[in-house]
């Protein structure tokens, strides 16, 4: 039984049939099989929050899931976010506020960040801070990174950033 | 790391999830959201044999409200613990303490029933249970059986559950209209594994306390249910009262030394809850200073 199981899923939108073995994280599968390396893998016990990626909507941590989990679920990675436009706004904040250095948490920090938007429509700096709890960055700091945050909820509710 | 390889069987009923246990025993696991089971197996603690994935069990879902029992499902997520109105209304320290479990990528997945059956003695949920007097329902291979909480928690890790025993719901008392509850816990980063933590539920009269359940975590092997309390009810509270339970509290604790503290600190901060935990549900400021 340690043999490969068929899945069959969406991933940002495409239709994907694959055999994989019950070991297989989502987060390698992602990147090993389906070639999309923006997930990036950091601690592997979900600590760091640099694999997160939406299933069926919501965040999750693609280390903590099979790859056989996602049976017949509709996965989202920072290639699909990034190349509908969906957060183009929140992009563009990270990058004009230097949000990042190394990059490495990058899309991890979006996903988290995008969720969060979608949720509440203005959330102050605690919440902002909150809902990235579970998202380490080693190098820029998180300053920058609510600056940036906050900036792109401001104008998504029409106000000045 | 990865987890090592293990045979993987997707259950299709909560008997045939038992009868998988019955076969393979000690030697497989159940995944629920696998947020506990998955970081363990990453890190190699535990390499199971058997993964039995119980997530599309729908039997297992839900939250109802039946008279005075609120029945929680073992397959309830957090984030749905924390977005329900009757967890708000009828079991609210339940929904304070949610909000300190994890971070939101983790309560997604993450189960009551994982929870307390994983029976970490730093997470909040099994010390939440143990304050609220709660039922833990396990079904076994020939009949179901119900187990106090207070009994279900056996050890770093350990409950009464057998292997081949799978934990299917939690039955909580209603809170009365009339009870208070707090929470609060310690910890480096908002939704970290707490260095210590209360849970506590309360009814008060005439500025007495009638009924008191300290629900302490991370001070000892398993969620503690404080004795010291016994010293708080149906007196009137002063500073010498609250500073005598302190000290009874900080006999009663065996905390353990780890990378985030040492047992001395985690008495002392045992100590502060219980003070902060008083104080506020009596309103009494003048309180918030009686540590022994």
């Amino acid at each position: 039984m340690t043999a490969a199981v068929p899945i069959s899923l969406h991933v940002n939108g495409e239709r994907v049939e694959a055999h994989v073995l019950p070991r297989l994280n989502l987060a390698d599968f992602l990147r090993e099989h389906l070639k999309l390396t923006g997930t990036h893998v950091g601690c592997e016990h979900g600590v760091c929050g640099a694999c997160t990626v939406r299933v069926n909507g919501e965040i999750v941590r693609s280390c903590l899931m099979l790859a056989v989990q996602t049976q017949n679920a509709s996965v989202e990675t920072i290639e699909g976010l990034s190349d509908s436009g969906e957060i183009a706004d929140l992009q563009a904040a990270f990058r004009d506020r230097n949000a990042l250095q190394c990059g490495f948490c990058t899309p991890g920090m979006l996903m988290a960040a995008q969720d969060l938007l979608k949720l509440e429509a203005e959330p102050d700096r605690d919440r902002i801070r909150e809902h990235l709890s579970g998202n380490y960055c080693r190098c820029t700091g998180y300053q920058a990174i609510v600056d940036a945050i906050e900036a792109t909820a401001r104008a998504r509710a029409g106000r000045a950033p | 790391m990865k987890a090592s390889a293990f045979a993987y069987a997707r259950a299709t009923s909560v008997v045939n999830a038992l009868e998988l246990l019955a076969a393979h025993g000690d030697k497989a696991r159940i995944l629920s959201g696998g947020q506990s089971l998955m970081p363990a197996m990453n890190l190699r603690l535990i390499s199971p044999e058997l993964i039995v994935d119980i997530g599309e069990l729908a039997e297992l879902r839900g939250i109802a409200v039946k008279g005075d029992i609120l029945t929680i499902g073992a397959l309830t997520r957090h984030v749905e613990l924390l977005k329900s109105p009757e967890i708000a209304a009828h079991a609210p320290l339940l929904a304070d303490a949610i909000a300190h479990v994890a971070h939101p990528a983790i309560r997604n997945r993450g189960t009551i029933g994982g929870s307390l059956a994983h029976a970490d003695p730093a997470s909040e949920l099994p010390a939440c249970v143990v304050a609220l007097g709660a039922t833990i329902i396990v079904r076994g291979p020939r009949d179901e059986r119900r187990v106090a909480a207070k009994e279900f928690f056996t050890g770093i890790y350990e409950t009464a559950l057998s292997p081949q025993e799978l934990l299917v719901a939690i039955e909580l008392p209603v809170a009365r209209k009339d009870s208070s509850h707090f929470f609060h816990e310690f910890a480096r980063r908002h939704g970290d594994y707490a260095i210590v933590g209360l849970a506590s539920q309360a009814l008060i009269r005439a500025d007495r306390f009638t009924e008191l359940r300290l629900g302490f975590f991370a001070v000892g092997d398993r969620p503690l249910l404080a004795e010291a309390a016994g010293k708080l009810v149906n007196v009137t509270v002063t500073p010498a009262v609250l500073s005598e339970a302190s000290s009874a509290l900080g006999e009663e604790l065996d905390p353990q030394e780890d990378q985030q503290a040492s047992p001395a600190m985690r008495r002392h901060l045992a100590k502060v809850l219980l003070v902060r935990c008083v104080s506020t549900l009596l309103s009494r400021s003048d309180l918030a200073g009686a540590i022994a």
